[in-house]
């Protein structure tokens, strides 16, 4: 399982004996690996686990200077400055003293994937422990120096200070390898009433260069004499590359190099202009065949439900026979293939030099990726480097680390020289990984108290993680002359899963039975989305909470409340409703709707309630969203206003997704390939406004918000529509022409 | 070879004239602010200011540019001397990824230089062009309203160059 | 000819004048007395549907909505000759919609230009197609406005100077233009036909754009659908006069009016594209009926048109074959061989702006037209392609649909001067247009109007499934 790390290399830079360790191991991980059930001495918390020696995460120099690393990549979240902030805090530095290394195979510890809100809880946890342990041993090393009891001394602005006055900074304290120690199980962390920098809408570090054209992006670099390449994807999945004659191209003005490799076509030239018409020129010349295999798009229901071999598990039981249902529901809800559709097609650079390839890239997971890279390139691990840069807006797995492995290849080719690959927009559409499309059929019954006596769940999906690991989850890999097989889809493990996140009810149910179908075979090519399978299992329990609640005639709000037992939960979903105005029974004016949801991200992250009211124009069903209220409690908030943003753009992100968005596709090619074919929301969707409560909830855990209001947000928007037309849809996305159709039926 | 004229200096460009701007301007003119998204003038991440107007560069070859003058983000103001259309960016941090965000301001910011008190309609309208994935668009608008108090309040010509407070 | 504006207006003035008095004898109308508003649930569902489909087909939305504005609303201003004129609110409000008007108030208005209080109409309002609208149809119309959401809009000032601002004046043109009698079958022809004949002339009122006006603002009854002007958008000739460089066929036609588009002749856009929006909503036996009369109305084509026609069908599916990658390349071989190459600065620009899209490999309606099927450049004047050349096409919010990017500010008018020209020579067979310049200048200046108030088609005019390519 573990592979070889080769990362254990000590390198001990010059200066006043100060140890920097650019880090250790002490052995790889996989992502989310969490031993069963075994009981051993207490672990550090968060991915101090996995790796446990202090100064994986802080560095302190012997001039002062502090460093934080992370293992995971800055994807727009703007975590760097939370984990900033947090250093900074249980350092008791000043904000501004400490910069923040992220994700780099030969710099920072292998955290797996940037993924699943894990950030703050893995990274953001071992970097608060880190520093907060790192803080004690300088302590303990100035109450040596001194001869004074620790509980004489404190901390502030960089230096030890005694109670006479005395100053020692911590360039001078650390020393040796002090802070080349393993982490303990627990640590003395500051009182969250002490925070000056924690808890503060700290401005974001990367904005300013962002909004005055600096080099921010992976799309940004320039190393000198870099080419740039362009590829020419097959037109559909497992076309054949039958001819194509390259040499008309090869001639072309600036081409340096055509790349052929059975069914992977690339071209390189001296300008990125001279690329593009060279790949159009290249495009034109090749001539594939091409097999119809995908499915109906019309009907992804029976397709998915019936059409498919599954795997079946029940992954949920409880029952109470005492409970009896007088009333009974069933719904069905779809949802289609979705994209990511980043503003910026994904884009990768390149170098091989003597015998080493360095590859910088927006990748999710360098470790993860570097390992498929070598492994197509038939390199040793140790010789393939991945330095994460940023790029356009990271949704999941899209088309990053595919990219990173098309520059590679063809970086390999033209050795010393940096080559820089950027995927055209109709290329990110076609062969980025969706989100899967998933069937959920529920079942309920109400009592004769109009309470839910048994609740039934079943959902079909494919997985939801396609990423590499191996050299067959990428596309240049798959496409050259000795491919790489796809290797087979496995689910996503429990409590997190990926088809079945979130398909366990909160709510307490006397009986309750939820089935998961898992479904290995993938029509069309799919991976992780943000939320993965939470955001149409969210979608389904929150429609149906308020299609039975309509039912016993209750309020929605109310009714939900009367099955939720989690005091957390319960906060939540009271402060939404009171932030929104919301009373029992009231009716929204005419043409327009409320409505309400709530979920806990993977019933084990973040909790929140999202109200809304949409304005349904009856005569087109054109829908808008005029406004909405949510509350989330993500543990102790780091930097709230980050936190808003992220709720703020899950919201608009997942109306977006619920009201417009479908992949299409004819029986061979996929047809929405651009911002014509696949519409996203513009500004006229925007709303009116979108408040955000923050429950903090100081020195509790840390519970991440990436993915907390994708769900929540469908079905409250779902809900309000419900409300607004008389109508429910239960088929994604809810487009104008089905609300239409539903409101003249 | 031809002269291009990009915030306020003039450029001797050796690119076909048949090349979209967008690719002059981050190729051969080394600057980050305008981004390729489409390549169709379907995204607007590529917009910036010719002669005053929000023009879709990665659309605009070189050869209708002869004469006008090319504004870009970088032509705005500096992370020490921001203009306000930045200032008002940072401070609202109206940016998620911030792929998007360059072509946002540039469009906001030729609707500011011909309404420099726009209302959120028009905001909305102005910035149809321009897709956001991240859904960062509240705080866009609150940007942009910014941007025009601020421009208000420093009294200024439409781009300025000044320093934060 | 001859004659300042200032003397042609008078003289108007002056017909009219003559004409309502002597009108207003005639067509005098008493006001029919208001009605409690009826309550929506006293009208059947079933006749509620059907109104629905008629108002599509009527296009009814398109003139009474304001852009971001309630449907049925009105408030719209619709520009004509004579000065701006508002569409009314058509909801049920009691104080300023029809919430008041009895069905025989609606079926008067329909049919005579007449409002509740007696009043006359301005034909903007096209009683002069509606009158041949049947008995049952207003019926079913009237069921489903009555059963919209009331809105309270309170009607706009029309501006419009004297003596056009006088009502009495609506009804000297009505005696001089308006013919009674309902639409009268023609027992020789198909069922499907007179369906059509009685869609076209009555509710859909296509002469209404299509059919040049008089000096007086009526429908030429010489000249029917020889082309028309609409919101600086030339309507098409579609008859025998039509302009498009491939005949129309029934088929081509139900293509293009169901879902928008038509590989042969491109996409709708401007005002069409409200129209073929809502035509997509309607039963398909009437857009077939609808197509199927307008078939006939074109005729049958010469044989020089047909021959044309399928000379550009072929090359345009011979570029499609061969040209995909090097469009630039192709437009500066072709500039080689004739004159309208002198024309440089123009072919230039296509090549390098036009021709990625427009010689594309990629299918309608999301690739480019080929631009030697546009009609636009066929046409009788450039202001259907400065129109989009300037203003682009615009996506449908959250919807599948064609986006081109405008150029109005990217290019300055020498630039598109320039263009127009040299697309006119490059894919028309038709003689240069003369003052192109002046139209752009009018262009720039309408189209910013036009574009903020019209509400927009909601259906998209594409098809989902329309396979791409990479």
């Amino acid at each position: 399982m573990n592979a070889p790390v080769i990362l254990d290399r000590r390198r001990v830079l010059a200066g006043g004996g100060a140890l920097i360790v650019s880090f250790s191991l002490t052995g790889a991980f996989a992502e989310e690996k969490s031993p069963p059930g075994v009981v051993t001495a207490p672990k550090p918390p968060g991915s101090l686990k996995d790796a446990p020696l202090l100064d994986s995460w802080i560095r302190i120099e012997a001039d002062g200077k502090i460093t934080a690393f992370t293992g995971k990549a800055e994807l727009g979240q703007g975590f760097k400055t939370a984990f900033q902030q947090i250093a900074a805090e249980q350092l008791d530095i000043p904000f501004a003293s400490l910069t923040v290394v992220t994700a780099d195979t030969h710099r920072t510890a292998n955290e797996g994937y940037t993924s699943g809100s894990h950030s703050m809880q893995d990274s953001g946890t071992a970097i608060l422990n880190a520093a907060a342990q790192a803080r004690a041993l300088l302590v303990a090393e100035a109450a040596r120096r001194l001869d004074l009891p620790e509980d004489t001394l404190r901390t502030e602005n960089g230096a030890v200070i005694a109670p006479d006055g005395r100053r020692l900074g911590y360039g001078d304290l650390v020393a040796g390898d002090m802070l080349h120690v393993q982490a303990q199980p627990t640590s003395k962390l500051k009182d969250p009433a002490s925070f000056g920098i924690m808890g503060q809408p700290v401005p974001r570090l990367d904005i300013p260069n962002k909004v005055t054209g600096g080099a921010a992006y992976v799309q940004d670099m320039r190393p000198p004499g870099m080419v740039h390449a362009r590829i020419v994807r097959p037109p559909s999945y497992g076309a054949q590359l039958t001819a194509c004659d390259t040499a008309a191209v090869e001639k072309m003005p600036g081409v340096v190099k055509v790349v052929r490799d059975g069914n992977f076509l690339a071209v390189v030239a001296t300008k990125e202009f001279l690329a593009v018409k060279a790949m159009r020129a290249l495009s034109a010349a090749a001539q594939w065949k091409e097999t119809a295999s995908l499915p109906k798009q019309d009907d992804l229901l029976h397709v998915l439900a019936t059409g498919l071999p599954s795997q079946d598990s029940v992954i949920f039981q409880h029952s109470n026979p005492s409970a009896v249902g007088r009333k009974t529901l069933e719904a069905t809800y779809t949802r289609p293939y979705q994209s990511h559709g980043s503003i910026g097609p994904s884009c990768a650079v390149a170098q091989l030099v003597d015998d080493a390839m360095t590859v910088w890239t927006h990748t999710q997971g360098v470790y993860p990726d570097r390992q498929g890279i070598a492994e197509m390139l038939h390199m040793p691990q140790p010789s393939v480097r991945l330095i994460h840069v940023e790029g356009s807006g990271c949704y999941g797995h899209n088309g990053a680390d595919d990219v990173a492995a098309d520059a590679a290849l063809i970086a390999r080719e033209l050795p010393g020289v940096p080559v820089r690959v950027q995927w055209m927009r109709e290329q990110e559409h076609s062969w980025e990984p969706y989100g899967p499309a998933m069937v959920t059929k529920l079942k309920a019954s109400l009592d004769e108290n109009g309470a839910i006596a048994d609740w039934n769940f079943e959902v079909w999906s494919n997985t939801h993680s396609m990423r590499p690991g191996g050299a067959g989850c990428l596309l240049a890999a798959q496409h050259i002359a000795q491919p790489f097989a796809v290797p087979p889809a496995k689910p996503l493990p429990l409590p997190e899963g990926g088809g079945d996140r979130n398909a366990i009810p909160i709510y307490t149910f006397p009986n309750a039975h939820v089935v998961h179908h898992f479904l290995p075979d993938m029509p069309l090519r799919i991976s992780a989305m943000r939320g993965l399978g939470a955001y149409h299992n969210v979608f389904s329990i929150e429609s149906f909470m308020s299609e039975l609640a309509l039912a016993a005639g209750a309020d929605p709000v109310a009714f939900r409340l009367k099955h939720l037992d989690d005091p957390r939960g319960r906060d939540v979903v009271m402060k939404a409703a009171e932030g929104f105005g919301w009373r029992e029974g009231q009716k929204a004016p005419p043409g327009h709707g409320y409505g309400f949801a709530f979920a806990r991200y993977k019933n084990l992250a973040a909790y929140c309630a999202i109200a809304t009211e949409i304005e349904v124009n009856r005569e087109t069903g054109q829908p808008r969203l005029l406004r909405a209220v949510a509350a989330v409690d993500s543990g102790q908030a780091v930097n709230p206003d980050g936190l808003a943003n992220q709720i703020e753009g899950a919201i608009m992100q997942s109306m977006s997704w619920t009201l417009f968005e479908s992949v299409t596709f004819d029986d061979t090619r996929i047809t929405s390939i651009d911002w014509q074919t696949y519409p996203i929301l513009r500004f006229n969707s925007a709303p009116d406004s979108i408040d955000v409560h923050i429950i903090n909830r100081p020195g509790l855990p840390f519970l991440g918000s990436g993915e907390t209001g994708q769900g929540p947000a469908a079905a409250s928007i779902a809900n309000a529509i419900a409300d607004a037309t008389g109508k429910r849809l239960r088929n994604l996305p809810l487009t104008r022409k089905r609300i239409k159709d539903a409101i003249d039926a | 070879m031809m002269t291009l004229k990009v915030n306020g200096k003039d450029h001797v460009v050796d690119a076909d004239p048949d090349t979209p701007l967008l690719y002059v301007l981050r190729d051969d003119l080394k600057l980050n602010a305008a981004k390729f998204g489409c390549g169709l003038g379907q995204c607007g991440a590529c917009t910036v200011i010719v002669d005053g107007k929000a023009v879709l560069s990665c659309v605009t070859p070189l050869l209708l540019l002869d004469g006008k003058q090319v504004t870009t983000l970088e032509g705005l103001g500096t992370i020490e001397a921001p203009a306000p259309i930045q200032r008002a960016f940072m401070e609202e941090q109206a940016a998620q990824c911030g792929y998007c965000i360059s072509g946002m301001m540039m469009r906001a910011q030729a609707l500011l230089q011909r309404n420099s008190k726009p209302t959120d309609a028009q905001i909305r309208a102005e910035l149809q062009p321009n897709l956001c994935r991240c859904g960062t668009h509240m705080r866009i608008m609150r940007a942009v309203h910014r941007a025009s108090r601020l421009m208000d309040s420093a009294d200024a010509s439409p781009v300025i160059q000044r320093s934060a407070p | 000819m001859t004659g300042s504006p200032r003397m042609i207006a008078a003289a108007i003035a002056g017909v009219l004048i003559a004409a309502g008095i002597a009108g207003f004898a005639v067509t005098w109308r008493p006001a029919i007395a208001a009605v409690e508003p009826p309550s929506p649930q006293s009208f059947d569902p079933v006749l509620v549907k059907r109104g629905r489909e008629l108002a599509a087909i009527g296009n009814c939305n398109d003139c009474h909505t304001m852009r971001g504005g309630s449907s049925f609303a009105g408030g719209l201003p619709v520009p004509t000759p004579f000065g701006t004129i508002y569409s009314s609110n058509i909801t049920p409000d009691p104080d300023t919609g029809i919430g008041r008007w009895p069905e025989q108030a609606f079926r008067r208005a329909m049919r005579s230009g007449v409002d509740r209080d007696g009043q006359h109409l301005y034909p903007t309002f096209p009683y002069d197609h509606f009158t041949n609208v049947s008995d049952e149809d207003d019926r079913a119309l009237y069921a489903f406005l009555m059963t919209r959401p009331p809105v309270h809009a309170p009607a706009r000032d029309n501006q419009l100077s004297f003596p056009l601002d006088q009502r009495f004046v609506v009804a000297g043109w009505k005696l001089l233009f308006l013919r009674h009698g309902g639409y009268q079958p023609d027992g020789g022809r198909s069922a499907e036909w007179n369906r059509g004949a009685y869609l076209v002339e009555g509710l859909a009122h296509c002469g209404s754009c299509h059919t040049p006006r008089n000096g007086l603002g009526a429908e030429r009854p010489d000249a029917q659908f020889a082309g028309g002007d609409v919101d600086n958008w030339h309507a098409y000739a579609i008859n025998s006069q039509s302009p498009s460089p491939v005949p129309w066929n029934a088929d081509t036609l139900f293509s293009y009016l169901r879902r928008g588009w038509d590989s042969d002749h491109g996409t709708a856009r401007g005002p069409m594209a409200e129209v073929v929006s809502n035509l997509s909503s309607v039963s398909e036996s009437d857009v077939r009926a609808i197509a199927l009369y307008m078939a006939d109305v074109f005729g049958a084509p010469a044989p020089d048109r047909i021959r044309h026609g399928e000379a550009v069908l072929a090359q345009a599916k011979m570029r499609a074959k061969t040209q995909a990658g090097a469009p630039a390349a192709q437009a500066a071989n072709g500039a080689a061989t004739q004159d309208w190459t002198m024309n440089a600065t123009g072919a230039s620009i296509y090549a390098a702006a036009c021709a990625t899209c427009h010689e594309s490999n990629r299918a309608l309606p999301y690739g480019g037209v080929n631009l030697a099927l546009s009609t636009a450049l066929s046409g009788p004047d450039p202001r259907n392609a400065v129109n989009i050349v300037l203003s682009g096409v615009r996506p449908v919010p959250g919807e599948r649909s064609p986006i081109m990017p405008g150029f109005a500010d990217s290019m300055n008018n020498e630039q598109i001067v320039a263009l127009l020209q040299f697309l006119r020579g490059r894919f028309s067979n038709q003689p240069a247009w003369s003052g192109v310049a002046k139209t752009v200048l009018d262009a720039r200046r309408m189209q910013t109007v036009f574009l903020q108030t019209s509400p927009g088609p909601s259906n998209p005019p594409a098809d989902a499934t329309q396979r791409g390519g990479p």
